[in-house]
């Protein structure tokens, strides 16, 4: 048992600021862990937002010395007792309480998407995907809204305003894993283009980055999805054809 | 004093949970036309749904043809050692592969066959490979594909938002009272039928792989509103959880692994579940190591490997081997599929596995072995229903999923929860949403009740105790996890139930500091009520039910006996008195019968 200190942003919308707490840390334990044992033993009323513990529901995001990660996965070997551990909440979003922040802009954003939409099954009322061909969409569908990636990303960061016209690398993703999924008929250009301000992404990657997936973000979805809208919007031989067929 | 003085909403129905069958409930009564709210404690997509793994089972007979919703049916059956519900098993095992076509149809993208349908997997007590899974994240593929299907349906979500208390007028549910837990402010609902899909009661446990939401809250609010609750005793340990590090025991190892070829072995590297088949398995089990692996590839020549018996048989196994001194070094047992499968092969089947003990425990499991022990998972027991409608004995409740009873009877086979959630949970939806269009009544809402209800809320604040919450919740969980564990005597049944008269004793002693805004002390200390009243419930029923049988195993009573074998043990309140009689179980009709003819 080795102790350390950790310095965990407390307050609300009002204010606030760094307390620090000594805390006994044994082999094993996760940043989480930590939280809840000042949470158990020394501030009862800490919030702070967790569900399975295990890396698969996406709830316990904060920024340890900075960096955003979950804190159910973030190893306490990773770090030295010598030095202080800070735990700040998500930056990006406005603050709730403590550790708590208001992500509710994420599931504004969400109601917006066109949900999936089929073609017709086959006769037998089911459908045929042959798995190389739903591999990339599975990779977007492992994808557990932690919002890391809008958290980090620098458009929603450092332009508050831009929150209403941009949706953000999780919904990138999103969109990605619908326009990728074979049979879905339904084209999301128009939207990307649009409201969801995809030119705004300037593919500096820090999404991937902090992806706890490892969904590769910049690279499988919002670069293919950018070709999409250049090819849809773009490209003078599609637009010929459309201009001809009288399609918008 | 008016009711106008807390934030009120009126809905025809309310849903109370959000993870797969909440939200299936709540599609289906948004589809046939009734106002729906859908509550959850948590975030949307966040609920206990999320954390499955292995996989949805339903009969669809895509590996073997053979399957077919009477090979399931009577696999559940022989499963829950012939205590579940004959018509919830069926109505299950007949609606199962509509439901993961639907979800499919929704979009979702499950693991595929060569030619290009939907790929199943084996699974502990299922005759054929069933499961239909996307990995082992396929929880997550299912909330995501029911919670983006719901967004788009005019479902109004309350999310982080506590139910407190159910509201009732006469005997009729009338609304439910609850807080915000960011603000801490009161809330009502009244709705003339309300769907109770709350899940679980595990977080009454040490060692448990649910989350902090797993309170009991359905059980509960059911109980305190004079609904029957049913096979309460029966509290599943799943025999796979990791162990080591401490920080980590209790998360969840999927079953998965040995339906994709792992096996369990002791301190000797001993298969020891071939020394563990019970009778009542054992025309079907293998009884060599190399039938065992032949089984894997050819299940019309072998029998099933010992490795997936039910997960009741599993871990008792486990148990008895940690007790005799040949377990791992941290007290479990290991669970092997490096030796066995190639590192491709286990990266693409059990990703999440892969991850999760690469990065909790330092173990790479295509090269080593990992350590296991049961962990508390599931109840089979919970709110009584009508099979078909999902109606408790409260006009205008209904309950789906994990909180209701009668489905999995003794003991749940794995994949057969996330295909329950979305049976019932669409039933519930169908039922509720009828009871609500047919209500002519009108429902008033006491508001003395309501009044009292908030004080009971806020009493922690005001009081001059010393007990902290946490340290409450931390007693129980060690009280339930050594006296009300997987294998039970009447003593410590009884102890039980001592320690739990004086964890409410120190309850009313909680003071809470800080003010309401999101303070995880206060919602401790409320979910205590929860946790308190189905700990009390378990103890009494196993205390009720003097034999062994699927989950609940009775050192001092360890046959099965055919008795209790016809009964259900019922928990109902009576004068705030919780008794617990014994109902008969409804006989299965004849044709049903001669499924299980020849059976031990």
């Amino acid at each position: 048992m080795t102790d350390f200190t950790f310095r965990v942003w407390r307050g609300d919308e009002t204010g606030g600021g760094l307390q620090e707490y000594r805390v006994p840390v044994e082999e094993g334990m996760v940043i989480l862990d930590v939280i809840h044992r000042i949470q158990a033993t020394q501030a009862n009323d800490l919030a702070v937002r967790w569900n399975c513990k295990a890396g698969k529901c996406g709830s316990c995001s904060a920024e340890v010395n900075g960096k955003p990660r979950l804190m159910c996965m973030a190893r306490m070997s990773l770090f030295s007792a010598d030095e202080p551990i800070t735990v700040t909440p998500m930056k990006t979003f406005p603050l709730v309480r403590d550790l708590v922040t208001d992500v509710s802009y994420n599931y504004e954003v969400a109601k917006q998407i066109p949900t999936f939409k089929p073609g017709p099954p086959e006769p037998d009322g089911t459908y045929r995907m042959m798995q190389e061909d739903i591999d990339r969409a599975q990779e977007f569908h492992k994808c557990i809204e932690c919002f890391l990636c809008q958290n980090v990303c620098h458009v929603i960061r450092d332009h508050p305003d831009k929150m209403r016209a941009f949706a953000g690398p999780r919904f990138f993703v999103r969109i990605a894993a619908l326009e990728m999924h074979p049979q879905d008929i339904h084209s999301r250009t128009d939207l990307l283009r649009t409201k969801a301000g995809l030119g705004y992404c300037n593919i500096t990657k820090c999404c991937t980055e902090v992806c706890p997936e490892h969904i590769h973000i910049t690279d499988n979805a919002i670069i293919p999805l950018k070709e999409r809208v250049v090819d849809d919007y773009y490209d003078p031989v599609v637009w010929l054809i459309k201009k001809v067929a009288g399609k918008k | 004093m008016a009711l106008d003085k807390y934030e009120t909403h009126e809905y025809d129905m309310i849903v109370v949970g959000a993870g797969g069958a909440g939200l299936r409930a709540a599609i289906e009564a948004s589809a046939q036309g009734v106002r729906t709210a859908l509550i959850c404690k948590s975030l949307l997509g966040k609920a206990h749904t999320v954390m499955a793994e292995g996989g949805i089972a339903a009969a669809l007979g895509n590996i073997y043809p053979e399957d077919n919703w009477q090979v399931h049916f009577r696999d559940t059956m022989r499963g829950g050692k012939m205590l579940c519900n004959w018509r919830m098993a069926q109505l299950h095992a007949q609606e199962a592969p509509a439901r993961v076509l639907e979800l499919e149809a929704w979009g979702a993208l499950f693991d595929r066959t060569k030619d290009g349908r939907i790929l199943q997997r084996d699974f502990g007590g299922h005759r054929y490979a069933r499961l239909a899974h996307v990995g082992d994240r396929t929880g997550l593929e299912m909330i995501r594909t029911l919670q983006q299907h719901a967004v788009h349906k005019g479902i109004d979500v309350f999310m982080e938002c506590t139910i407190f208390r159910l509201l009732k007028d006469g005997d009729r549910i009338a609304g439910a009272f609850g807080y915000w837990r960011d603000s801490g402010r009161f809330v009502v609902f009244k709705a003339k039928a309300i769907v109770l899909a709350t899940g679980g009661i595990g977080k009454a446990w040490k060692i448990t792989s649910n989350s902090w939401e797993y309170t009991g809250d359905g059980h509960s609010l059911s109980c305190w509103a004079g609904a029957d609750l049913m096979d309460m005793e029966f509290v599943q340990f799943h025999p796979t959880g990791m162990v080591w590090p401490p920080s980590v025991r209790g998360i969840l190892v999927t079953e998965g692994v040995r339906g994709d070829g792992g096996t369990l072995t002791n301190l000797s590297g001993q298969r020891f579940m071939f020394n563990y088949i019970p009778d009542f398995f054992r025309a079907e089990t293998a009884e060599t190591v190399a039938e065992a692996d032949r089984w894997y590839t050819d299940k019309k020549n072998n029998r099933r490997t010992p490795d997936l018996l039910p997960r009741d048989e599993v871990a008792r196994a486990i148990n008895a081997e940690v007790k005799a001194g040949r377990g791992s070094p941290h007290g479990g047992v290991f669970l092997d599929i490096a030796t066995r499968r190639d590192p491709e092969y286990i990266k693409r089947r059990l990703p999440s596995m892969y991850h999760q003990f690469k990065e909790l425990a330092d173990v790479d499991i295509t090269k080593q072995s990992m350590e296991v022990g049961p962990t508390c998972h599931y109840v089979m027991g919970g709110v009584r229903v009508d099979a078909d409608t999902t109606a408790t004995t409260v006009p205008g409740l209904f309950a789906a999923g994990e909180v209701a009873a009668g489905m999995h009877g003794a003991n749940r086979l794995g994949g057969n929860s996330l295909s329950d959630l979305v049976v019932f949970g669409r039933r519930a939806g169908l039922y509720s949403a009828e009871y609500a269009k047919n209500f002519q009544g009108t429902l008033t809402i006491d508001v003395g009740q309501i009044e009292a209800m908030a004080r009971e809320c806020l009493e922690p604040f005001e009081r001059s105790g010393t007990e902290n919450p946490y340290t409450v919740h931390q007693d129980l969980q060690e009280c339930m996890q050594s006296l009300v564990g997987i294998i039970r005597t009447e003593g410590e049944l009884k102890k039980a139930l001592d320690e739990i008269g004086v964890l409410r004793e120190r309850t009313r002693r909680i003071k809470i500091g800080g003010n309401r805004e999101y303070n995880p002390a206060w919602h401790q200390a409320l979910d205590l009520h929860s946790l308190l009243t189905v700990s009390e419930i378990v103890t009494r029923a196993a205390l009720e039910r003097k034999e062994s049988r699927g989950a609940h195993t009775r050192e001092d009573y360890p046959k099965t006996d055919p008795a209790f074998g016809k009964a259900n043990v019922v928990v109902r309140q009576v004068n705030g008195e919780i008794t617990v009689p014994q109902e008969p179980l409804p006989e299965m009709p004849d044709d049903l019968k001669k499924l299980f003819e020849g059976d031990k």
